[in-house]
């Protein structure tokens, strides 16, 4: 392993700022449920409120009671699709719907994708809105499917920011098409918030998902931002402490650390330094590796702290592994809870190949990266680029073939030559090490 | 050395790993997702690739210090052995897919990738023993435990493969004194369930299994004589040698018990017999490979054999035989044509046994031994 630690993975989750932790452990120290009537219970009311109002401001909410605190993005985004699809057919849960259909990128997150594809399975009519090859939502399809039939039409859900590859999509031309119809969009802020202005009202939109601690806040703390006039049926019942559509005892200091970690990461809103490392990091890996590729969009339309690029030829966790051990957290992009990674759906939806989606490496940065450290992973990628595409992709031809002809007493020559063989050598990317021995 | 232990959550290989850091080898983890759609919990002893397995493997890593990775390798898997595994049922064929695991996926897509990466072996929890020869050059051994002993599925590992193996418990006196060892460890997989199954059918039940795979069709079952004895459901779900489960109600003439002696796919029909006509003293292999280099003093022809042993299940007994060479057939086998990665039957190895074996289908792998060493393997195409 490295000796020294670069973490460049913040989209997954970010380090907390010390003004954040003290806040929070300050909170933790601290008795009294919100919910409760006496004098410690009106304490911790009042401190959660003064959280809630913070991110309203933070948000742009045109009031506090529009921030629902949850216990993050995955629950914000299940209350917001599976809530507002039931809310906006009469509180049915189970087909016949009156409004079935939902319509959902395909390059949301899991807790959108798989979310919307449980609400399929129970009789809503799913409908994937596709992107262009920067990831970019298609607004003239999306206008295209709205306008379709709008009156059996449930609600949009199309993210702010992708988490892969860090494309920033048109929300707001998307709430300013639907808001004729009558139809709420949703949109999940999650990678947005805190590294791009997020203002809730400018956008239009009807429910906002955000979570803390991808801008410096603890795990296990986020919130739906709800307009006050949707009431979307509850996905966990209970004491209804959240404007009775979300129950569950308030987190205070989580809510705390978390207006916290709003307020500084709000404050502190310039991207300028970000993005300028960011684009050093893009143009250096561009000069050094030829055959490597951006994902995404360039400039404004692009995260400030992401970098995502396709390494032809070269596994993602070959390459995952290789800058783990030479010092560098990075990730893959998508990995399932088996902690395995899978093709990138992201890509795909892109209109790469199974190949190129599972080639791939993002690098996400945060308010405490270095121009060093970036030097230091130009400097390290060229290596492990190179080793990487030597391993190969796990797809191409397998060696056991020529293993086979090898071991053989009396070789027979050009036993591995097949469909698939051929492939292998086309691709350039071959792993075999015995072969041709005859 | 930089070793990669491949771990798959289970105790043998939760201690090989451990062994090879206390052997001082810069080591790293790595669990092998082989299932595209992992269960969430594993069911007794059964299954395997979950996400409790990928779990215990990580924890072990985690008491080791070492570093732990989860690899994709479903779509290898389910060219190289999932789908192999259907054609060869397809065919009236019994393979055996955890050889073909180690032949294509752990000891060649791995360690593949582990070479390239820069490590020098791959470690697994086999048990079995790499013993150098006079000149240096690796030999393939039984494990000391013979209760326990692997080497059978490992027939597949030619010298350059064994030349990057480590079996770091191959010379463990035996599986409890593993189970020992992890406890002593503080392995919380120390007590869990070896595995016996195939890990891609949890249930264990590959008839049903395989009925979901491929189109059955009822057929007959009829004896040696051609006589219609009843129907079965699908001639591919049953195994040479197989005496339960056949549903013939008529007895035999000599009132003993039949067995599964011929399976026609072609014909969609099942033989059955006697117990005498399961036995042969004649195979011939296909796909001949040497776990080092061949033997020198074989030949080609049965005047030119050698004496060896074969093996022809992974917990049968070893029985003398003479075995000799025949020619490199370059033909694809015809059931394998639509499969991603068909191969040509290979050097052919023939057989000659004094006592004749029982239950022999085409399909099995026999491996050959002398002693205690390896020296090769095919697969059975033929026997008489």
């Amino acid at each position: 392993m490295g000796s020294v630690r670069v973490y460049l993975d913040h989209a997954a989750t970010s380090p907390m700022p010390a003004e954040v932790l003290t806040a929070f452990t300050e909170e933790l120290h601290r008795v009294g449920n919100p919910s409760s009537l006496h004098a410690d219970g009106q304490v911790a009311r009042m401190r959660i409120e003064a959280a809630r109002e913070t991110l309203a401001d933070c948000l742009g909410a045109t009031t506090p009671s529009e921030v629902i605190f949850t216990s993050g993005g995955t629950e914000a985004d299940n209350l917001a699709l599976k809530g507002i699809f039931w809310a906006r057919n009469a509180g049915r849960t189970a087909a016949p719907f009156e409004r079935p259909r939902l319509l959902v990128s395909a390059i949301e997150h899991h807790a959108i994708l798989e979310t919307a594809e449980w609400l399929e399975s129970c009789g809503a009519e799913l409908v994937f809105l596709p992107v262009d090859e920067t990831g970019r939502l298609d607004l003239a399809a999306a206008e295209a499917e709205i306008a379709a039939a709008p009156e059996r039409t449930a609600l949009v859900s199309v993210m702010l920011a992708n988490n892969e590859i860090g494309t920033l999509q048109p929300v707001a031309e998307l709430a300013r098409i639907a808001e004729p119809y009558g139809i709420p969009v949703h949109t999940d802020a999650v990678q947005a918030f805190g590294q791009v202005p997020v203002n809730f009202a400018e956008l239009g939109v009807a429910a906002m998902t955000v979570t803390a601690h991808k801008l410096g806040g603890p795990v296990g703390i986020g919130a739906l931002v709800l307009a006050r006039d949707l009431t979307p049926v509850p996905v966990a019942h209970g004491g209804g402490q959240e404007r009775k559509v979300r129950s569950g005892t308030l987190d205070v200091a989580g809510a705390t650390a978390f207006a916290a970690a709003a307020e500084r990461a709000c404050r502190t809103l310039d991207s300028t330094e970000t993005a300028r490392l960011r684009d050093r990091l893009i143009t250096g890996i561009e000069e050094r590796i030829p055959s490597a590729r951006l994902s995404g969009r360039r400039g404004d339309e692009r995260l400030p702290n992401n970098v995502h690029i396709v390494f032809p030829g070269c596994e993602g966790d070959a390459l995952l592994f290789l800058l783990d051990a030479a010092g560098f957290a990075t990730s893959t992009g998508s990995a399932c809870q088996a902690g395995v990674s899978r093709p990138s759906h992201v890509l795909m939806a892109c209109g790469a190949d199974e190949d190129t989606a599972r080639s791939v490496q993002r690098f996400t940065l945060g308010p405490e990266t270095t121009e060093t450290d970036i030097d230091a992973l130009l400097d390290a990628l060229p290596g492990i680029v190179e080793r990487a595409a030597k391993a190969g992709m796990v797809s191409a031809a397998p060696s056991w073939q020529a293993t086979t002809a090898s071991g053989a007493a009396t070789t027979a020559s050009g036993t591995a030559t097949t469909a698939s063989g051929a492939a292998t050598t086309a691709s350039g990317t071959s792993a075999t090490p015995a072969g041709g021995q005859s | 050395m930089r070793i990669l232990a491949a771990m798959s959550g289970g105790v043998d290989s939760a201690v090989a790993a451990a062994r090879a850091v206390d052997a001082g080898h810069e080591v790293v983890g790595v669990h092998l997702a082989l299932s595209r759609m992992p269960g969430t919990l594993r069911t007794g002893s059964r299954g395997c690739c979950t996400i409790e397995d990928s779990r215990d493997a990580h924890r072990v890593a985690g008491m080791l210090g070492i570093p732990f990775y989860v690899w994709d390798f479903s779509e290898r898997f389910k060219e190289d052995i999932v789908d192999d595994f259907i054609a060869e049922y397809s065919a009236g064929r019994t393979p055996n897919p955890c050889m073909r695991c180690n032949e294509r996926i752990k000891f060649a897509a791995l360690l593949d990738r582990a070479l390239a990466l820069g490590f020098d072996a791959v470690a697994t929890g086999h048990y079995a023993e790499i013993i150098p020869a006079a000149d240096g050059s690796p030999e393939l051994h039984r494990g000391l435990d013979l209760n326990k002993d692997q080497s059978y599925v490992l027939g597949v590992l030619t010298s350059e493969q064994l030349a990057h193996c480590y079996f770091p418990i191959g010379a463990s006196a035996s599986k409890a004194e593993v189970r020992a060892e992890a406890a002593e460890r503080g392995f919380p997989v120390a007590n869990k369930p070896d595995s016996y199954d195939i890990c891609f059918i949890p249930d264990g039940n590959t008839k049903a299994w395989l009925a979901d795979k491929i189109p059955m069709r009822p057929g007959l079952i009829k004896d040696e004589s051609g006589e219609v004895l009843g129907e079965h459901d699908g001639a591919m779900t049953y195994t040479i040698g197989q005496r339960k489960g056949l549903g013939i109600e008529k007895p035999a003439a000599d009132g003993k018990p039949r067995y599964v002696v011929g399976i026609d796919v072609a014909d969609n029909s099942v033989t059955v017999g006697p117990k005498q006509a399961l036995r042969v003293d004649r195979l011939e292999g296909i796909r001949t490979t040497w776990c080092g280099l061949p033997p020198s003093d074989i030949g080609d022809s049965e005047t030119t054999a050698i004496d060896c042993e074969i093996q022809i299940r992974a917990h049968a007994d070893p029985v003398p035989a003479r075995v000799w060479l025949g020619e490199v057939d370059e033909t694809v086998p015809a059931h394998e044509e639509n499969l991603p990665a068909p191969r040509p039957r290979g050097q052919i190895m023939h057989v000659a046994v004094e006592e004749p074996l029982s239950g022999v289908a085409a399909g099995q792998t026999m491996v050959i031994y002398r002693g205690t060493r390896v020296l090769g393997q095919a697969t059975i195409d033929q026997t008489a």
